[in-house]
């Protein structure tokens, strides 16, 4: 409901998976992670950093369906967990074919800020190299972890060798770990969360950035990130309805409703595709670099070889 | 910095017997009464109370003569200025029966009060000014409108979270049974929203449009376990478990695809058999008597006891036929409550009229107004400098025509938003500031503004440099050449080929 989830998708219905439709985060098979309430608004080619920019800033088609949209407000607590994907110093890989920088991230987050998108926003990262994703931030109320530090190598937790692929990173392993036990009235802060996972465990060092966060990590419940907890009110006051009052009478005039019949709009008009001409490109002379290059070289020919040689070549 | 003038037009009408003494000078005459509301803002924002003081005519005499306070406000409702936003108070003399004992002012259901004189022109006035706050807007309602603009240390601990000014509103009431062997329940709804909801979205329909449906949903469970209370024998659910109730029962309620206007949820809750009756525990142990409670910018939950069969072989499923007036006055008052509108705030020597069916008065919406004016105006202020700031930073952004013509249009709205707050028309203010605001987001949110050319200077180089400097070297040798040939020629201009 209140999640967005993009998922390249390219595992579990991979046709090589010999467990089909199941992502399973250990080698005994307990806990499918791709299971019956999973959600992908996301999938598959839809995963692009575009996509990823126009969610987060709310610069989306109107077309859009809400399961798609982040509907957030001022009061609202976000939580972005980015992983599964390779990173370097500054860049997160999307897919095999794009990035997404650490400035564009942050630039993202401040176009966020500006329209008061997210009241606190919680930013793990799980890949190589993770820290240098959050060094860039400069909006307030902004918490960040990361898997490894820049230089660090996040690495992945362990094979299964049926399947023929690692079945999850460390870091995210030990997170999930971490997370099943927290319940909706725990009282875990991060600065609980900040231990998950020490290099003994992990070989990469993780960090955090707390500095733009206004609260104190102490402070801090992991419940007001993961888990929903709603600010209710008992409700005490209540009106008094007259009860025999028969069909209040609208002092509004009801719209008539009209009687016409519906019919289909016009789905794929056949005829004009089949009939249409190519658009016509308009054509703009080539700019002033290219000019100024095609110059240079025709100069440079000309004088190198002399004009009057040219009737020869001609 | 700029500064926000929100002007209330109030006439003051003194019964005759009423008139202090101390009068500055002969009736009828003009005052205004400016304030200013203190919210950590670059803009300052001042209210001006234009007062008009003048005696009743002969018509508002005569409805004033009439048995109850609650007569005479609907007899004077005819002779008064009911634009949106203008008040009327009438002050009656000290003795007058019309009032209640104890109680020196009655507030109408429209937009008129009656203040009982008394305690010469200085504590009149102080009446006066509080009264015209409570009918239109005080420095905390313009602090609440603005709360994510105001630092939060200012709004203070329980600053309420009203809905946010929208174009509309999706209302859903939703029936949850999670026990359909035990209890075979009907709820008349569609009736219910036409006979106690619709007049209600009707009258709100100046603020937002409204869109209304409903749903009944099985074997929906509260996601809590409430515990059996051997005293009263009855199962609880604490105060302190409240707030983990919604989230399991949100993903299940589903919502419009289409619109994106903010869903206002009313569930219905009929416990399951084995957990009748079910009441709600308040912090301090004792049963909330309306059995509900209600989340900001969520809407209410609310619980029916389906009481026990008289007999205990009585066949299962029970019908059970809900009754509707007693859910749609907890849920109203929950509406009003998601907007802001409350009762329980007022002061104690205020009587207020009772609204019956009608759902909220005229000065209630009045409120809800010039709340939403503000905001609007506020929203549409940063959005547009936002909007600058960003195109100040990213040069190579292209603004098409269209989103040009709405960043025009949201400035032009906006000014004369502000300019008719300042003359005190509050229906014109809030109808430009909503056009602002529709413009101003239409421009910030347009999809062609995604800026996604950061290229930073050394991908810069790595891309062109393998491009052009193998080509180069050719040319530039040449280049090299033709001066040396150059410089030759003119050291020796007879040396011919």
């Amino acid at each position: 409901s209140h999640i967005v989830l993009m998922l390249a998708d390219d595992m579990a219905c991979n046709p090589r998976n010999p467990k089909p439709a199941t992502v399973f985060s250990h080698k005994n098979m307990e806990l499918n992670v791709y299971g019956d309430d999973v959600e992908v608004d996301y999938r598959s080619y839809e995963v692009t950093v575009e996509n990823f920019l126009r969610v987060l800033t709310g610069r989306i088609p109107p077309s859009t369906p809400r399961s798609k949209r982040l509907l957030s407000d001022d009061r609202s607590n976000i939580l972005i967990y980015m992983t599964g994907s390779h990173g370097g110093n500054g860049f997160l890989k999307f897919q095999d074919s794009e990035e997404i920088t650490n400035v564009e991230l942050a630039d993202a987050f401040e176009q966020m800020w500006q329209k008061r998108r997210y009241n606190e926003l919680l930013f793990i990262i799980d890949t190589c190299q993770g820290a240098s994703m959050y060094e860039r931030f400069y909006s307030p109320n902004i918490m960040a972890l990361a898997s490894s530090q820049v230089g660090e190598d996040s690495l992945s937790h362990q094979p299964d060798l049926e399947i023929g692929v690692h079945l999850m990173d460390r870091y995210t392993f030990y997170v999930l770990e971490f997370l099943e036990e927290i319940h909706p009235a725990s009282q875990t802060n991060m600065n609980d969360l900040f231990q998950v996972c020490p290099k003994s465990l992990c070989v990469s060092t993780p960090g955090h950035r707390t500095d733009l966060f206004q609260r104190d990590s102490q402070n801090v419940l992991i419940t007001d990130f993961f888990g929903s907890v709603r600010k209710v009110e008992i409700t005490t006051e209540t009106i008094s309805l007259d009860r025999d009052l028969a069909g209040f009478e609208s002092k509004l005039p009801k719209d008539e409703l009209a009687t016409e019949p519906l019919k289909y709009a016009e789905q794929l008009p056949v005829a004009q595709i089949i009939h249409q001409k190519p658009k016509q490109k308009d054509w703009h002379p080539p700019g002033g670099f290219i000019l100024g290059l095609w110059a240079l070289i025709i100069m440079v020919f000309f004088k190198t070889y002399g004009i009057k040689h040219m009737k020869h070549i001609f | 910095g700029a500064q926000l003038q929100l002007a209330v037009p109030v006439a003051v009408v003194f019964a005759p017997g009423s008139v202090p003494g101390d009068l500055p000078r002969p009736l009828p005459f003009r005052d205004v009464q400016e304030m200013e509301i203190s919210v950590n803002l670059r803009a300052g924002i001042t209210s001006r109370h234009q007062m008009l003081y003048r005696s009743t005519t002969a018509q508002e005499e005569a409805a004033l003569g009439a048995a109850t306070a609650r007569e005479a406000d609907a007899a004077l409702r005819l002779l008064q200025d009911t634009s949106l936003g203008s008040l009327t108070l009438y002050v009656i003399p000290e003795t007058s029966s019309l009032l209640p004992q104890g109680i020196s002012i009655y507030v109408g259901k429209h937009r008129s009060a009656l203040v009982r004189a008394g305690g010469g022109l200085a504590a009149l006035r102080a009446r006066l000014q509080q009264l015209t706050q409570v009918m239109s807007f005080t420095a905390s309602s313009i602090a609440a409108a603005l709360s994510d603009r105001v630092p939060d240390s200012q709004l203070g601990p329980d600053a309420r979270r009203h809905l946010k000014s929208s174009l509309g509103y999706e209302i859903t009431f939703s029936l949850l049974n999670p026990d359909p062997k035990s209890h075979a329940v009907d709820w008349d709804i569609e009736d219910a929203v036409s006979r106690y909801v619709q007049p209600v979205l009707d009258k709100l329909s100046l603020v937002a449009n409204f869109s209304v449906d409903s749903q009944i949903l099985y074997y929906a469970v509260l996601g809590v376990t409430p515990r059996f209370d051997k005293e009263s024998s009855s199962f609880l659910l604490s105060a302190h478990s409240l707030p983990h109730v919604i989230n399991p029962v949100e993903a299940r309620l589903g919502s419009s695809a289409a619109s994106l206007y903010p869903v206002l949820n009313f569930l219905l809750y009929v416990p399951e058999r084995s957990h009748s009756p079910l009441y709600i525990q308040d912090k301090d142990g004792a049963p909330v008597s309306t059995n509900a409670f209600h989340s900001p910018r969520w809407g209410g939950i609310m619980i029916y006891n389906v009481e026990a069969p008289a007999s205990p072989q009585a066949s299962l499923p029970l019908h059970v036929d809900v009754d509707m007036v007693r859910v749609m006055e907890v849920f109203l008052a929950q509406l009003r409550l998601l907007f802001g509108l409350s009762r329980e705030e007022l002061p104690p020597e205020f009587l207020v009229e009772s609204l019956g069916n009608e759902g909220l008065a005229d000065w209630e919406l009045d409120r809800l107004l010039w709340a939403h004016t503000v905001e609007n105006i506020a929203t549409v202020s940063t959005t547009l400098t936002s909007l600058a700031q960003l195109l100040d930073k990213i040069g190579n952004i292209v603004i098409k025509d269209d989103v040009a013509s709405e960043v025009y249009r949201a400035v032009a709205a906006v000014q004369s938003a502000v300019a008719e707050l300042a003359t005190g028309h509050l229906h014109a203010a809030f109808q430009a500031s909503k056009e602002a605001v529709t413009s101003s987001e239409r421009a910030f949110f347009d999809p062609s503004l995604l800026h996604l050319l950061y290229f930073p200077d050394d991908q810069k180089f790595a891309i062109y440099i393998p491009l052009f400097l193998p080509m180069a070297v050719p040319i530039l040798l040449s280049l090299a050449k033709i001066v040396r040939e150059a410089r030759q020629r003119k050291k020796d201009p007879t040396k011919m080929d």
